[in-house]
């Protein structure tokens, strides 16, 4: 009834780690596992406060930024709350108390910005396009002379759909506000260059790049105002309290290493040939989001007239693992607020499949997917009451 | 490999019973929509003698929990007199497939009442309705949200694709804001027709479509 080998297609989620980054991690929980110490400390904690710098300056040179410019997080959560809180809070004093958002943020941004709508921040939540792109005209419309921050995601974390952030990060500078991007799903798949786009604030993550999982971290240009949220001592340059997660952080830099140039448009042909395969094979078939302007690593297709849950449940018994912005499948019992951003119904929510590629992911595993999917979705059709007549 | 569900849940879900339509149905109902997520349609053939479900097919839009409830509750309801099938609960479906999760009830409750609402289609069409509410226009209203248009799988009345509707001396007159050759103008005045025709004070029901 099982095949042995899952196949593993929802790496938007979290990913499998690569042995190289295990490798690099070990010494720092056996060996150098002192506390970073200040340089006037002993020689282990040296040691590993040196290692952390190594591992500060490989991911900031991915983004073309200074080391002193960027602070390690628990995750791309805490990065997007550190930033979105923290510059609220500092421009605050300043009469600044708006904030703007697209509507299909992630998470992190979306509840951000709700919590704070409670403490009496104003927030604008910007439509989007059918593909998932804001409308830069609402954009500029939405600014007033109280907004102190924009947030517009890279990429968006369900439909792939990559915004247009160098238009929307000319527009922030021009009018003197700051610019947070949540690059959870782009970090190191596509370029990111801080000397060419006007970016304030970037969230990163290693689990998305085959890294550990509780790790991330917060880009800060130099000079951005941010208040201190999470309190207690002096580490990353006192922007956020805790102890270093110090294999954490060797682990995040290498898995930005090992990600190269090759792999991405590998992983972009394998989506190209799972989407047009799909498309092409298996009728009454959307895709959601730009079918081209998307993460390399991203397919969503809604299979109308059935439900996600019971695709994902039919997929899972054939061993592989994607997800789905069902309601059915959240622990919330809401359909995906991203496609029903982007002007789909319940119905296109409901049947919409996310998958997402990551590494070890091969074409003879797409192709398998392909041909139990075909099989699937007949299945379920011919038991759907929908889409006959 | 763990999954969220119990074995029989995922046998019944994999291999579901009495999946279709029958051709010369004598009861049929559609519950939900699209837009709560799940919908199932229920149909059954009734001997008119005995009363009892002879035969009993199923349809589902929806998750596991709502095909496995479908697919079980046609195999309860099978040989059952409709007093008895009547009485076949969500617990008792849930028990004979060894349990559903709590969360998912409202996706298979939905395959009970597909069950309820085809024995009242029947009844209704038989006249074996004691209840002699008159109808009224609400109640039409109630009845045409579970009429969907199958394009976007949405009500008519949620959509507000029903321009009138008219009541009088046991005539009920609908006008449907869709155009006459829309795709779906015929499958949706036969399932208003299914909806409203078997009540028991109506004589005679118009549709028109006007879009």
């Amino acid at each position: 009834m099982f095949d042995e080998k899952m196949i593993y297609l929802d790496n938007a989620s979290a990913t499998r780690l690569d042995e190289r980054v295990l490798k690099a991690m070990q010494p720092y929980f056996f060996d150098t596992y002192a506390v970073a110490t200040s340089e006037f400390g002993y020689s282990q904690g040296i040691e590993a406060r040196e290692a952390l710098q190594k591992a500060r300056e490989v991911i900031t040179s991915r983004l073309n930024a200074g080391p002193e410019e960027f602070v390690f997080t628990s995750g791309s959560t805490e990065s997007s709350n550190m930033a979105i809180k923290g510059v609220m809070m500092a421009l605050q004093k300043q009469n600044k108390n708006h904030l703007i958002i697209s509507k299909i943020e992630d998470f992190p941004i979306l509840y951000s910005a709700k919590n704070l709508e409670k403490q009496g921040i104003k927030v604008t939540y910007l439509d989007v396009d059918k593909y998932g792109f804001v409308d830069l005209e609402q954009l500029k419309g939405s600014i007033s002379k109280d907004t102190a921050l924009i947030s517009i995601q890279h990429a968006n974390q369900e439909i792939g759909t990559v915004q247009n952030i160098e238009a929307i990060s000319e527009i922030c500078k021009e009018k003197k506000i700051l610019f947070h991007t949540d690059a959870t799903h782009t970090f190191t798949r596509l370029a990111l260059d801080v000397k060419k786009i006007p970016l304030d604030l970037i969230s990163v993550a290693a689990h998305t790049i085959h890294g550990p999982k509780g790790v991330g971290g917060l880009y800060i240009r130099k000079g951005t105002p941010l208040t201190k949220w999470m309190d207690g001592g002096f580490q990353e340059f006192n922007r956020r309290a805790g102890l270093e997660n110090i294999p954490g952080a060797i682990g995040f830099a290498r898995a930005v290493e090992l990600v190269t140039a090759q792999e991405n448009e590998q992983l972009m042909s394998l989506r190209d040939h799972l989407i047009s395969h799909i498309l092409a094979e298996i009728s009454q078939t959307t895709l959601n989001g730009h079918p081209e302007r998307r993460t390399p690593q991203n397919a969503n297709i809604t299979f109308h007239f059935i439900e996600g849950e019971s695709i994902t449940l039919h997929l899972d018994m054939h061993g592989f693992a994607v997800s789905t912005g069902s309601a059915c499948f959240s622990r919330s019992l809401e359909a995906s607020h991203v496609i029903l951003g982007i002007g789909g119904d319940h119905e296109r929510a409901h049947g919409s499949i996310r998958f997402t590629l990551g590494r070890y992911n091969n074409l003879k595993e797409i192709d398998k997917l392909i041909e139990t999917l075909k099989e699937i979705i007949s299945e379920l059709r011919k038991i759907s009451p929908l889409g006959k007549d | 490999m763990k999954f969220p569900y119990s074995e029989k849940v995922l046998e019944h879900f994999r291999h579901p019973r009495n999946v279709g339509k029958i051709e010369d149905a004598d009861g049929k109902a559609m519950e939900g929509s699209p837009a709560c997520g799940d919908m199932v349609s229920v149909q059954i053939k009734v001997d008119e003698k005995t009363k009892r479900i002879q035969d009993i097919k199923f349809e589902s839009y929806g998750c596991a929990s709502n095909i496995a409830t479908g697919s079980i509750i046609t195999e309860m309801a099978k040989g059952k007199t409709l007093e008895e099938a009547k009485k076949i609960s969500w617990k008792q479906a849930s028990d004979e497939l060894g349990g559903l999760p709590a969360i998912k009830a409202h996706c298979s409750v939905l395959a009970v009442e597909g069950l309820r609402s085809a024995i009242r289609n029947y009844e209704e069409k038989h006249g074996l309705v004691t209840d002699k509410t008159p109808t009224t226009i609400e109640i039409i209203e109630k009845r045409l949200r579970k009429v969907m248009n199958p394009l976007s799988g949405l009500d008519l009345v949620g959509t507000k694709l029903i321009k009138k509707i008219e009541l009088k001396e046991g005539v009920a007159k609908i006008d449907v804001d869709l155009p006459e050759n829309h795709q779906f103008a015929n499958s949706i005045k036969e399932e208003i027709m299914e909806k409203i025709e078997s009540l028991h004070d109506i004589k005679k029901v118009s549709i028109t479509f006007n879009g």
